[in-house]
């Protein structure tokens, strides 16, 4: 659905049902110079199990205007201005990569709106290489495919798509070219490179969290998730098997029981 | 140290040779089948009834029904689609229900194609006959006349259709002018790239949006299997215009689901298998995806010796008594021969029309004598084989149709198997020697 913030127009996938106020509220956030259908095989469950789904575009990616935000920092704000133009008083979060310090973020900033974390494939701190850096800022396809190879574990590199016919390496490359590598992916990199606050805002995080990591990302590893969610207090964490950092697609079934788990234990639907 | 940097930046993602062996198939969750195992099965057990929801309202991915979709047949998918460098694949029975599935998912009654008309004739049956009784009307342009693309689209003009390299004449169509005049045009390039494989060409890199083999033929190579493939590029943007609401608007069939919105770079391909597959079923038998799986393991070492062998082939008919003409991209004087040097830089493939000396009585005596050349109505087969389209592949054209298609009574099409060269010259040779003799008979 289409809908204004700030001004804006932004797109969210509301997981294939119409968006409704009276169920809870789950937003999901993409990774660097993604799109909202990085989570198509989470977002659709939630969606008709009984909640509202936004899985966003963040400004000036996928179909939504605007131009991309430059801090960690602006885009947490934006998410809690996204909480309020739908209407909504809290919601819980999921994030990506990227999304991660978003949301992390978000709610050391806006504590009261934000009812639960999950981060997947996240770390307190995301310092990018320089090379990839560059590239991506200097609009280079590179920093793609360089993105792509290391985003996917070494089963992923094959393929063994949970949807039929789908190729991995090739379907995250299209998504990340959508739009011009450096006004999404080379803002975003700079984004993470930048964010300095991820461990101060995870101990003041007082929140369910799960933590879902993989155990052979490459980008965000096991032990630097683990070293965020140490911080937070309570938080859970759940590794998954055979697959890299593009977890939500090599092992999308895994990602969404454990996400299923926590979502209904931590954020149920209230019952009348 | 430059050069150490660089190499540090290069992606290690497989390369064309290994993803013909490995692409879309993991063992370890196949029982540690190195293999690619059979699925010789219609259904799949649903775990509960949450389980049977979610795999149909694509919440999750899976298999339900081998109509839909088999994990044999997955794995052939996502191979091509990794080979040819497309987001995603769907596979089919034949190359023509892939073409014909293609145009199904794209189109609806009143639309129009613009069309090539170089085509293979069953191709040309479906687009000059079939197609207007659902509501779809073509216009047929020459492949070389590429601003006639242009001048043939029209308002409800929903793609251009074309074989990059035409049956049987050898006519290349320019990819990327006329994908540029496509996307101009708000409306994607389909491509049938049969006879290159993407060894030889990938299409998606020149600017097609979609494209259809029939996988029958060079990319299964040994001649065994029907089957064929659509492969999406996943760059084209169907929400730029509103000439694709079945694309765009919320689809009745699966709880009002956008499939642009929803699979963006891999919609087309969602909606040709929930919608196509779904509603006329031309699914591929999991026996026959193996069979084809077979064959792409060895795609790059084949079509190696192909193209070799067919250069050998052009300077032997080239220089010979019997041949009136050849056709093929490599000749120098081939119209579309430095076309040819940029969209096909691993080899200008192996398939080569000439003609022979004495007109239809000396093809027909040629094709009866040939014995290691097999006489059949197929291309591609790892062996050599050889037809006369005025009689038997194009024989439902009228005299009309034929001349449009570029066809003529003399032309012979060749498909250069991968035998020792010596072999099927020496085998030609006793069918030109027997198209010379009715004539020197009738001369006497």
């Amino acid at each position: 659905m289409k809908f204004q913030v700030n001004g804006v127009e932004v797109f969210a996938s509301t997981g294939g049902r119409p968006f409704d106020k009276k169920k809870p509220l789950i937003i999901f956030v993409h990774g660097s110079g993604l799109t909202h259908m990085t989570w198509v095989l989470q977002t659709r469950y939630f969606a008709f199990h009984g909640y509202s789904v936004l899985a966003l575009d963040m400004p000036g990616h996928g179909l939504s205007g605007g131009e991309s935000l430059k801090t960690i920092e602006d885009m947490a704000d934006w998410i809690s201005d996204v909480i309020d133009a739908v209407g909504y008083k809290e919601a819980s979060l999921v994030g990506h990569s990227q999304g991660c310090l978003v949301i992390l973020e978000c709610a050391f900033r806006f504590p009261k709106k934000i009812k639960t974390l999950s981060l997947m494939g996240g770390a307190g701190a995301i310092p990018m290489n320089p090379e990839l850096l560059s590239l991506a800022e200097n609009d280079d396809p590179k920093a793609v495919d360089l993105m792509m190879d290391w985003a996917h574990g070494p089963a992923g590199h094959f393929g063994g798509h949970p949807v039929p016919g789908l190729y991995h390496i090739n379907t995250g490359g299209m998504l990340a070219k959508s739009r011009t590598i450096k006004n999404t992916l080379g803002i975003d990199f700079r984004a993470c490179d930048n964010y300095k606050n991820g461990f101060k805002a995870a101990k003041e995080i007082k929140i369910p969290t799960l933590s879902v990591l993989a155990n052979g990302d490459k980008m965000c590893p096991v032990k630097e998730g683990k070293k965020l969610a140490d911080l937070i207090d309570g938080s859970k964490i759940e590794i998954i098997d055979n697959c890299g950092h593009m977890m939500l697609l090599e092992e999308a079934d895994k990602v969404l029981n454990v996400l299923k788990k926590f979502i209904l234990t931590y954020f149920p639907i209230k019952k009348n | 140290m430059t050069d150490k940097k660089k190499k540090s930046t290069d992606p290690k993602t497989y390369k064309f040779d290994t993803l013909s062996l490995h692409a879309g198939y993991q063992p370890h969750k196949n029982a540690g089948s190195r293999q690619v195992p059979i699925y010789q099965t219609t259904s799949y057990l649903f775990d509960d009834v949450d389980h049977a929801a979610a795999l149909f309202n694509l919440e999750r991915g899976g298999h339900i029904y081998s109509r839909i979709s088999n994990p044999t047949v997955a794995v052939l998918e996502e191979r091509v689609a990794a080979l040819e460098g497309g987001t995603a694949a769907l596979a089919t029975s034949s190359g023509m229900s892939a073409i014909f599935l293609t145009i199904m998912t794209l189109c609806e009654a009143g639309d129009h194609l613009v069309v090539s008309s170089q085509l293979y004739g069953g191709t040309v049956n479906l687009f000059r006959l079939t197609l207007p009784k659902f509501g779809v009307k073509c216009t047929f342009v020459k492949p070389r006349d590429t601003e006639g693309f242009k001048k043939a689209i029209k308002k409800n003009t929903k793609g251009i259709f074309g074989e990059l390299v035409g049956n049987p004449g050898n006519e290349i169509m320019n990819m990327p002018e006329i994908a540029k005049i496509a996307h101009d045009a708000g409306v994607p390039l389909i491509i049938d790239a049969t006879y290159q494989t993407p060894y030889l060409c990938k299409p998606i890199d020149h600017g097609a949006d979609i494209v259809v083999h029939s996988l029958t033929k060079w990319m299964a190579g040994h001649g065994s299997s029907m089957a064929g493939i659509l492969v999406e590029g996943g760059k084209f943007d169907w929400m730029q215009n509103d000439k694709f609401p079945t694309m765009t608007k919320p689809y009745e069939g699966y709880h009002g689901l956008s499939f642009a919105e929803e699979f963006g770079p891999t919609a087309f391909t969602m909606k040709a298998r929930a919608e196509g597959m779904r509603d006329f079923g031309p699914c591929l038998s999991p026996q026959n995806a193996w069979n084809v799986l077979q064959g792409i393991e060895t795609l790059s070492v084949r079509m190696q010796k192909h193209c070799s062998n067919a250069e050998k082939m052009v300077e032997y008919l080239l220089s010979h008594e019997s041949v009136a003409w050849v056709s093929h991209p490599s000749v120098p004087d081939h119209p579309d021969h430095d076309l040819a040097k940029k969209l096909l830089p691993h080899g200008k493939g192996s398939m080569i029309a000439f003609g022979i000396k004495g007109g239809k009585e000396a093809g027909e005596a040629f094709i009866n004598n040939v014995k290691l050349a097999s006489h059949l109505a197929n291309v591609g087969d790892t062996r050599t084989l050889v037809i006369h389209p005025a009689s038997s592949t194009h024989s439902q054209m009228n005299e009309a149709t034929l001349k449009f298609a570029g066809l003529s009574q003399d032309m012979i099409r060749l498909s250069v198997g991968i035998e020792d060269f010596d072999d099927i010259r020496n085998d030609f040779e006793t069918g030109f020697r027997a198209a010379r003799r009715p004539r020197l008979v009738s001369n006497q």
